[in-house]
């Protein structure tokens, strides 16, 4: 966790986070099947436990998202979704848990009049949204986002893949802002059957760096955040499964809310599970010496 | 190679710079970031520094396995209807009938070099996965191809191609089934296995070092005409002119002669049936993604692309698969930016007549992306100078289907009497 970062002020992501810890990050793309839609079910998601909730805005090409995720973008398309109404939509949100949005990078760059990020991180910012995340920008290209949202409060979230190793990994870690999302396998997005090793491995290799963690890619039951909570993260992240809800249920039908706010009570409780096994080996662990720092 | 001068590399140009002034870059997920490290780190090392003498192997094979070089023509029916020197740069000689296998043969040797054990590559028109599944089973490399459901469906030829060399070919069905969508699935692919498969990218797009890899592969075109032309005219050219789609074809043809200011280079895209996007829709009904598009980021770099004013890339077009592409090489929209390359961008109607009349004059059948560049000669030649060379990048084999199509539906000055297949 992040609390001996005592010289920075805490973001409402960090706070989040700490709060009431582990946390439970729920993702559905903004517009699948309808706007109207999406404002019920980040409603559910948040009534069900969410503690941090992130919202697609739609682009044509999609490459870090596997089917479940590239089908619910074209539903969203489809149905008319552009930044402009995405931005309408989080205007009108009262959640607890903060909102980030997760888009790709040419979206953020084409919402001004040209070809720039600060038109969009300002708007952002306006709508009440608490971070980005862009799953096509590595920290290689990211200083004007990364300007763009401290110079207006925004967390920018940066993904660590289970390739990211070295120097690289020292350095992404080192400029963590909300929390490392922790990529839980190689591939794309998409609901799995079970908790890859990629997983407790990456969790192992990341342990010596002091920042909040929270593990997506696949993570799709409440057995699964604990497990994965239980291997010491802070946080999971969870978006196919919740758009399967979404896309079984289909447009205007109350059930899918429920089905969402009743899927976020047992992840929630999932993680929950998780973080008091893990409470428990600490305890049991106390004589254990502190692993070291990077 | 003859013993003419050729250009010194530009030391204005660092090799490990990641941007062609403001293009370029690696927009790519974190998990690709070490691959494309471990690229930079290979082409560094394989193809700028000869280590373990790849670049020997690699003109070798080009010689004996891809039939380089390849000839530049003297046309001498077309140099006598514009009244100029006109000289074709015959890559449609290239084993597998296009400049890909340039390419191809090289990324699918160094994955070997690098230790890479399998092979992915996207195909549009079918040519650069033609090009991949032919260097793979040369090299002895398993080999997945993915092509647009749309692209499957009107280039089957290509298809049975890849399959009789051994390729596995992946339909994609996401989208308008074309080479964007290829694109997407393969990078995806390459998300998932990046650690023992190499990319084989089909032309000077995507994320650094690919746009300089591939361009120095393909440099060749312009390394063997700049002295061919030397040789045969006296001199350097006015005018070199090539079709673009992604560019890679265009690069190789014009990257010896950037630095001779006196020739004029020309990039031709498809100007399909119209040069406007229709907003609403999100369709371009062209790929003249260099003359109308504007600045974002695709598939990994910053470029000129075809998209709505909220940044969503839209459906190009263009009668040839090859060019029907909304996005460009990084390194052409630079080059454009700073005056170097004329963009210029040629209808399918005149692509057309273009392809015809070089069969007709000249008895070569181009491929329809080389045909936008005859076509330009037809539209521009008063302006091109005395001494023209235009790169042929492919034979029109592959296209016979579709010209004799559309050949039926329009009503194309150039074209042969066809009717005497009908009966
Ligand atoms: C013969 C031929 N020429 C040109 C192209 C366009 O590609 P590029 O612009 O990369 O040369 C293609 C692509 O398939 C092709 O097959």
């Amino acid at each position: 966790m992040s609390g001996e970062q005592t010289a920075a002020i805490e973001s409402d992501i960090e706070a989040a986070i700490r709060e009431d810890h582990p946390a439970l990050i729920t993702y559905i793309t903004a517009g699948d099947p309808s706007l109207e839609d999406t404002k019920e079910y980040v409603e559910a998601l948040d009534c069900g436990g969410s503690d941090l909730i992130e919202l697609g805005l739609p682009f044509s090409e999609p490459i870090a998202e596997g089917p479940t995720i590239q089908a619910a973008i074209n539903r969203a398309l489809d149905a008319g979704t552009t930044p402009a109404r995405f931005f309408e939509l989080v205007d009108e949100l009262e959640t607890d848990a903060p909102l980030l949005v997760m888009t790709y990078y040419n979206m953020i760059l084409q919402y001004g009049s040209e070809p720039d990020v600060r038109p969009f991180v300002e708007r952002a910012a306006d709508a009440g949204l608490s971070g980005i995340i862009v799953p096509d920008l590595p920290a290689e290209e990211a200083d004007p986002l990364r300007d763009a949202c401290d110079e207006h409060g925004l967390d920018l979230v940066f993904i660590v893949a289970p390739t990211t190793a070295g120097e690289r990994l020292d350095r992404i870690m080192s400029q963590v802002s909300g929390f490392a999302y922790v990529q839980a396998r190689l591939g794309t997005t998409g609901a799995r059957a079970d908790v890859s090793n990629a997983t407790h491995d990456s969790l192992t290799r990341l342990s010596a760096y002091d920042v909040p963690k929270a593990v997506g890619f696949g993570v799709s039951e409440g057995d699964h955040a604990a497990e994965i909570i239980e291997a010491g993260a802070d946080g999971v992240i969870v978006g196919s499964a919740l758009v399967d809800l979404i896309a079984e249920h289909g447009t205007g039908d109350a059930p899918a809310a429920d089905a969402l706010e009743s899927k976020a009570r047992e992840l929630k409780r999932g993680a929950r599970r998780g973080g008091e096994q893990r409470n428990g080996h600490e305890q049991g662990r106390e004589e254990a010496p502190e692993p070291e720092q990077p | 190679m003859s013993e003419t001068e050729s250009n010194p590399p530009a030391e204005d140009e660092p090799n490990r710079e990641r941007t062609f002034g403001d293009y370029g870059g690696q927009y790519v997920p974190e998990a690709l970031m070490p691959a494309l490290q471990e690229l930079e780190d290979a082409y560094q090392r394989y193809v700028l520094d000869n280590e373990d003498g790849f670049m020997d192997e690699f003109r070798e094979r080009m010689r004996d396995f891809g039939g380089r070089p390849t000839p530049l023509q003297r046309a001498d029916r077309l140099s006598k209807r514009y009244d100029r020197e006109i000289y074709l740069k015959r890559e449609d000689l290239v084993h597998g009938g296009a400049h890909k296998l340039n390419n191809a043969l090289g990324q699918v040797l160094l994955a070997k070099y690098m230790g890479k054990e399998r092979i992915i590559a996207e195909t549009g028109a079918g040519q650069h996965g033609t090009a991949t599944a032919m260097a793979a089973t040369h090299l002895d490399m398993p080999c997945e191809i993915y092509m647009g459901r749309t692209d499957v469906n009107r280039q089957r030829p290509n298809v049975y191609r890849m399959r009789m060399n051994g390729a596995e070919v992946n339909p994609v069905d996401a989208g308008s089934g074309t080479l964007k969508e290829a694109i997407n699935e393969t990078m995806r692919d390459w998300a998932t296995t990046v650690e023992r498969t190499h990319y084989v990218i089909g032309s000077i797009v995507g994320p650094h070092p690919f746009p300089r890899l591939v361009r120095d592969f393909q440099s060749v075109i312009s390394a063997e005409a700049r002295d061919q032309i030397q040789e045969q005219a006296g001199r350097l050219p006015d005018s070199v002119v090539a079709c673009a789609g992604g560019g890679s074809n265009t690069m190789g043809t014009f990257h010896e002669f950037v630095p001779d200011s006196s020739v004029d280079l020309y990039a031709v895209e498809a100007g399909g049936s119209s040069l406007e996007i229709d907003q609403d829709e999100g369709l371009a009904p062209n790929s003249a993604t260099l003359s109308t598009g504007t600045d974002g980021v695709l598939h990994g770099a910053m470029t000129k692309l075809l998209q709505t004013t909220d940044g969503q890339i839209v459906e190009s077009h263009s009668v040839s698969a090859g060019l029907d592409y909304a996005g460009v090489g990084p390194e052409l929209s630079h080059l454009v930016d700073t005056g170097r390359v004329t963009p210029a961008s040629v209808d399918d109607d005149a692509a057309l007549n273009a392809f015809h009349r070089l069969s007709n004059l000249e008895g070569i059948i181009p491929a329809l992306e080389s045909s936008h560049a005859l076509g330009f000669l037809e539209e521009a030649h008063e302006e091109l100078g005395d001494l023209v060379v235009v790169n042929v990048s492919g034979r029109g084999d592959k296209d016979l289907e579709t010209v004799l199509e559309e050949t039926e539906n329009r009503d194309l000055d150039a074209a042969p009497d066809v009717e005497v297949f009908d009966t």
